[in-house]
């Protein structure tokens, strides 16, 4: 079954403190070198098919539903099987 | 004064606001989140809480059930509507109320007496108060962080739209120190700090609260 990823993540100009705390974590388990953490979501959406149609129906998921666009950006992409 | 209060799954503060809404002089009416119904009700207030666990984000799944299908046309149309906490969270998803609520910058719980400025005293929320009249209420959230681009918190500044502010500590990191805000219209308030659980002297910091339910009826009868 195909499917559609939508990935949401915090807009760049966000306070992202799930992503700082993990960030924060780091040095503290011996991990060094990382700079920056954000956190954001995954959403694997199975359809029946891959058409147009059904991708500007996802679109509009990830738009209106999925995301708060006021606070987050998306990205709609086909997951090859 | 009719006013409905609406219980979501995972309400928590519906039958304190409820009890606010009685002692403040109006009839509190049970509402369900999953009727298209409101009863014939004056005023709604979404009430706080963790509205389907907060899952995907906090308001977002609520802001889609069927009563609040009728609570958006009904704001629309000018009935008043309050949000507190959980409930102005579900405000913002519903595009009722501009901006954001995030996770609070300090990443903890908290929860303590909250000193406010009434910044608005012209809503049918805060009439009973007067301009600039400083309250202590409870204050208790994760995602209480109330944040908008620029241009928009210019714009609610410069309206008088910021309704409420928090005074002395700023509890969770809100720009410009915002704990309320109202629509264009006025008649949509959301807040994040907790009125309700401040309207009688033997539960919380004192009776400051009360003015938030009483406002209705002296915004009715001025």
């Amino acid at each position: 079954m195909p499917r559609v990823v939508v990935d949401v993540m915090p807009k760049p100009e966000i306070l992202d403190p799930q992503g700082k705390a993990v960030l924060g974590a780091l040095p503290r388990l011996g991990f060094n070198g990382v700079t920056e953490v954000r956190q954001g979501k995954r959403f694997e959406l199975e359809v029946d098919e891959v058409t147009d149609a059904v991708l500007a129906e996802v679109e509009k998921i990830a738009d209106t539903f999925l995301a708060n666009t006021v606070i987050e950006n998306y990205v709609v992409r086909v997951e090859q099987a | 004064m009719r006013v409905g209060v609406v219980t979501f799954p995972g309400t928590l503060d519906d039958v304190d606001a409820s009890r606010a809404v009685r002692i403040g002089g109006n009839e509190a009416v049970s509402l369900w989140h999953g009727d298209h119904d409101l009863q014939g009700v004056d005023a709604v207030i979404l009430p706080g809480g963790f509205s389907y666990g907060d899952y995907l984000r906090c308001g977002a799944i609520s802001r889609f059930s069927p009563v609040m299908t009728e609570v958006i046309s009904a704001a629309q149309s000018g009935m008043p509507v309050l949000g507190i906490c959980n409930g102005f969270q579900i405000l913002c998803e519903s595009h009722l109320l501009p901006g954001a609520l995030l996770r609070n910058n300090h990443r903890k719980f908290i929860c303590r007496d909250q000193k406010l400025r009434i910044e608005n005293a012209s809503t049918p929320w805060t009439s009973a108060f007067s301009q600039g009249q400083e309250i202590v209420v409870p204050l208790k959230n994760g995602e209480g962080q109330y944040v908008a681009d620029a241009g928009t918190l210019e714009m609610l500044e410069a309206e008088g739209r910021v309704v409420a502010r928090y005074l002395e500590v700023n509890p969770n990191g809100s720009l410009n120190d915002i704990a309320g805000i109202c629509n264009d219209a006025g008649n949509v308030v959301g807040l994040m700090p907790h009125p309700e659980h401040g309207v009688e002297d033997l539960t919380g910091p004192g009776t400051d609260g009360l003015g938030f339910f009483t406002s209705l009826v002296e915004h009715v009868f001025a």
